[in-house]
């Protein structure tokens, strides 16, 4: 069968199922791809060879039963994978092997999937370019030289170069939604609690939630239902009644009332962007939904709520990384000299930048000023969603306000890079669910994504509403194999 | 201004010193497991052999709160008399060191689970109560070990994440010695909940020291400074009298203290500067937002609360109210469950006035003598008990008890035995004791004559003859009365 590596998660299962592919041709097929798509970076590490090792061992014995039955896919390397480097895209961790896995990653190889290898992306995700990752930049394959968004920039590289029919990213703020609207694929955000962050490397603890990214909205919803368990080893893990995302998924979306928030008219919006959203409100009507408008007022305090939030947890989360347990240590002439040498060789600047400001935020006589005040003003952005709620199921807006940019663009200002998230961000604060679809294009030809933002828990109607708009949308991405030579 | 015969005060020329002493104990919580991993707790293990992935801190490890440790300090606030939060919260207390593998240390800095209790002490001239100010539960640290090699330091993380429960007392206690009843009355407390062993030995408990000087009778209290990480009560009051004394010598000499964090140097005896109050860590405490806050409910509360045994306190009570000890000797024996179930058992069957003076006098010196405790006593209590209805019957006297006690002592035999294998009964027929002293005065004729006379203090040497001839014997209560007649 040729053309495997263009089939859907959807279409690989049913073939391996109907036995008109094995697992071992499967996976043959998405490595030759990778092994011809180096000059992308999407991968830090490489594991080809268990990975076939496994898909043979999955062939001599087949569990058709399984919902990723011998699926081989690549996840983002700051899920720990047992006796596999795990990098989290940091010099400090470059030699770091855990000899545990992280629970979603367990969950999808229980339902049968293999890993081919860990994808790159930003410096411990933090970062919207995947430009901060020590091992290098992404390059996005819908154009050469553009950024794959971040921090998940080797998961949407490589799911929209299909290298992987699926991945798994992490979103602090934005980090799987971004890089889905850069690339043309599909990214969901759970809602906090939903997917367990055991042996996740921690960037924010507060913010921080796995998702599922894929070519389309039903390859995400079946990955979505394998990810998502309650764990115990997680003490946010919240223990809800989890949906079959897959088989309950339906394009009846009529009646569904459809917010539009008027504070997501930021200035200076591109048009082409504003075009899009307006385009994405038809497609909504034209699925039967009923399009509100809504009001959510402290939109505007999302930002810098979030990034004096993030880099405060992120502060304490990293400080473990100090040279004496495991990864990197630069020797020092004691144990003072022997920490800034190592954090200072191993962390790269926009990690030690927002470790910087972290503690910055944390320190006594700051931390009323901006840590506190930064937490009442994150549970008035969540109030605001919720008042927005007793009027609609589900709201909609653009994912990103520009399309992806040139790898070092923005590198210098970080403050520009930062504005990328400011329409996920505020989704993260009041840890709800969002999905990014493709929607369209700009004049240059790059994807622009819709984001649809749903209650808490209510990852089904969001999908829902994704999978009709993505049959009315009826986007192509524009991939011309550039980097194969 | 009342008269307090244990007041201590420190006298420079014409001035009188008070000190306010104000201590925060680290207490271990007894538990099998640490407070948010699975890793064992056991004191004594090879070094990293209890270190679990979140102990030691790995990527993407995260803590999960241990019921039985919350449990554990609720208790203990219980038996404090102390309120029960029923939402506390866990923060990060941020700081770099090689035996804090998270770089930060999992603690309760705003809303604690226990808040204000108090425990009541018993000095020589009356209770005092101490207030306590807070409880909360905080991970341990590691170890290090500076000391196995000349140029590296070794970290044993078996401590790390280990559960202890931070006491924090009012600055109510004002002398070494009220320090020495409060440590003691709060081991006390949480040996009989069962939430702490209290062995110092192995740092179950050990204290931050705060001390500060005013003049008598000053109402502000002067600058503290804190004696860090003492462990044992000895080096506490040692450390409280140094430092006391120099505080003193400082004001007098004209000088201000500086508050500051002070380390008790216990080969010198004496404080040292650690670090100033400028210099004091910045711990950046904030919510850890791995944990949610931690919520109890009434009903979980309530099944604790029926949890609990009867407490020093109450049992001083009830052996006071019901057995008729004094003060004093209540207290001796509640002051460990250990001590007041020997005591129980031993009244079971016979004489309670008996029965505490000779565990109180005998048994207690006898244990100190051969350093046992009373759980290793030879002597058990139901052998104990007989032999005090042995003393009670007359069968034997005090005298020849203590000699049978003494033989107990070597291996915990029937005293009844041992009275009849050495035919040690006391002869309490009136006729034979009669015989005995009808000879004993015949052989002192002019004795007796002088004691008619109105020598009266010879009587005394009549009972000891009596006493001598019988070989100890002779009842003596006979021995006075038969002697009385008879002369």
């Amino acid at each position: 069968m040729s053309d495997i590596t263009k089939q859907s998660l959807s279409e690989l299962v049913e073939n391996i199922k109907s036995k008109k592919l094995s697992s071992s041709e499967v996976t043959k097929a998405f490595v030759e791809r990778s092994e011809k798509s180096k000059e992308l970076n999407a991968y830090i590490t490489e594991d080809y060879a268990n990975a076939f090792n496994k898909a043979k061992k999955f062939d001599e014995k087949p569990n058709l039963d399984l919902k990723l039955p011998g699926i081989p896919m690549a996840v983002k390397d700051l899920f720990c994978t047992k006796d596999l480097r795990t990098t989290a895209g940091s010099k400090i961790l470059n030699n770091f092997v855990p000899t545990y896995e992280s629970t979603v990653t367990q969950n999808i190889w229980n339902e049968g999937a293999i890993l081919m290898g860990k994808l790159n992306c930003d410096e411990f995700a933090m970062g919207s370019s995947n430009e901060t990752s020590f091992f290098g930049n992404v390059q996005n394959p819908i154009d050469k030289n553009l950024v794959p968004g971040g921090s998940s920039g080797g998961s949407s590289s490589a799911v929209a170069a299909q290298l992987t029919p699926i991945t798994i990213g992490t979103d602090t703020g934005g980090s799987i939604r971004q890089p889905a609207s850069f690339t043309g694929t599909v990214g969901l955000k759970p809602t906090y609690g939903s997917c367990s962050r055991y042996g996740i490397v921690a960037f924010a603890s507060s913010l921080d939630q796995a998702g599922p990214m894929a070519q389309n909205v039903k390859d995400c919803a079946l990955l979505q239902e394998v990810i998502s368990t309650y764990d115990e080893k997680d003490s946010t893990s919240i223990d809800f009644k989890r949906n079959e995302h897959s088989k309950e998924l339906t394009k009846d979306i009529k009646g569904k009332k459809i917010g539009i928030p008027k504070e997501y008219r930021v200035d200076g919006m591109p048009k082409e962007i504003e075009d899009l959203w307006k385009k994405g409100i038809e497609y909504a009507k034209d699925c039967g939904a009923e399009i509100i408008d809504i009001s959510l007022p402290h939109t505007n305090y999302a930002l810098p709520t979030y990034y004096i939030v993030a880099p405060a947890e992120a502060s304490s989360n990293l400080a473990r990384y100090d040279g004496v347990k495991y990864g990197f240590r630069a020797e020092g002439e004691n144990l003072i000299d022997m920490y800034e040498k190592t954090r200072s060789e191993g962390f790269g600047t926009e990690v030690q930048r927002r470790i910087m400001i972290g503690t910055y935020v944390l320190s006594s006589g700051y931390y009323d000023a901006y840590y506190l005040k930064a937490q009442k003003v994150r549970k008035l952005i969540k109030n605001d969603f919720d008042d927005a709620y007793e009027k609609v199921d589900a709201i909609l807006t653009p994912s990103t306000p520009s399309s992806a940019f040139k790898i070092g663009e923005k590198t210098n200002d970080p403050v520009s890079m930062y504005l990328n998230d400011i329409f996920t961000v505020p989704v993260n604060l009041a840890g709800l669910p969002g999905i990014s679809i493709p929607a369209g294009h700009d004049a240059k030809g790059y994807p622009l994504g819709l984001q649809i933002i749903g209650k808490a828990f209510d990852e089904q109607n969001i999908l829902n509403i994704a999978y009709a708009m993505e049959e009315k949308i009826n986007f192509k991405n524009n991939i011309t194999d550039w980097w194969i030579k | 201004m009342s008269k307090n015969k244990s007041e201590y005060l420190i006298n420079r020329h014409d001035n009188q010193y008070e000190v306010v002493i104000g201590l925060e104990v680290h207490a271990q919580v007894t538990s099998e497991s640490k407070l948010f991993s699975t890793s064992a707790t056991k004191f004594g293990a090879e070094p990293n052999t209890q270190v679990s992935l979140v102990d030691a801190a790995f990527p993407g490890m995260l803590p999960v709160i241990n019921e039985y440790c919350v449990k554990q300090a609720i208790k203990t606030g219980i038996g404090l008399k102390a309120k029960i939060n029923k939402k506390s919260v866990f923060d990060r207390k941020n700081y770099f060191y090689a035996d804090l593998p998270q770089g930060y240390q999992i603690s309760q800095f705003k809303d604690p689970i226990v808040g204000e209790g108090k425990v009541i002490l018993d000095m020589p001239d009356g209770q005092k109560e101490v207030g306590i100010e807070r409880l909360h539960l905080e991970q341990d640290a590691g170890k290090s070990i500076h000391d196995l090699d000349p140029k590296n330091t070794f970290v044993d993380l078996n401590r790390s994440g280990v559960a202890l429960m931070e006491i924090v007392s009012k600055p109510d206690l004002r002398s070494p010695d009220e320090v020495n009843a409060y440590i003691k009355k709060l081991r006390s407390i949480m040996r009989y909940l069962g939430t702490c062993d209290g062995n110092m030995q192995e740092g179950s408990l050990r204290a931050d020291v705060n001390v500060s000087v005013r003049k008598k009778g000053s109402k502000e209290f002067g600058t503290r400074c804190e004696i860090k990480n003492v462990n044992s009560i000895k080096f506490m009051q040692m450390a409280i009298e140094y430092e006391a004394n120099r505080q003193v010598d400082l004001i007098e000499d004209g000088q201000t203290i500086d508050q500051e964090t002070r380390l008790f140097d216990t080969k010198k005896n004496e404080t040292r500067s650690m670090r100033s109050k400028e210099d004091a860590h910045d711990y950046r405490y904030f919510p850890d937002p791995d944990l949610l806050p931690l919520v109890v409910s009434d009903d979980f509360i309530e099944k604790l609360k029926s949890e609990i045994p009867e407490l020093p306190d109450e049992k001083k009570k009830r052996f006071i109210d019901k057995f008729k000890l004094s003060p004093y000797e209540a207290n001796i024996l509640v002051s460990d469950n250990e001590t007041s179930n020997y005591f129980e058992n031993v009244i079971k069957k016979s004489d309670v006035k008996l029965a505490t003076n000779w565990i109180i006098g005998e048994l207690f010196a006898a244990l100190n003598e051969k350093n046992l405790e009373i759980t290793e006593s030879p002597i058990s209590a139901g052998n104990l008990s007989k032999l005090i209805n042995l003393i009670k019957d007359g069968t034997i006297s005090g005298k020849i008890a203590k000699t049978v006690f003494e033989q107990m002592m070597e291996g915990d035999k029937d005293p009844k035995k041992i009275v009849e294998e050495k035919g040690l009964k006391q002869e309490s027929d009136p006729k034979a004791l009669e015989a005995l002293i009808d000879k004993v005065i015949d052989d002192n004729r002019d004795k007796a004559t002088e004691y008619k006379s109105g020598k009266v203090k010879l009587f005394g040497f009549f009972v000891g003859q009596v006493m001598k001839v019988s070989g100890g014997k002779a009842n003596p209560q006979l021995v006075n009365e038969i002697l009385k007649k008879k002369l």
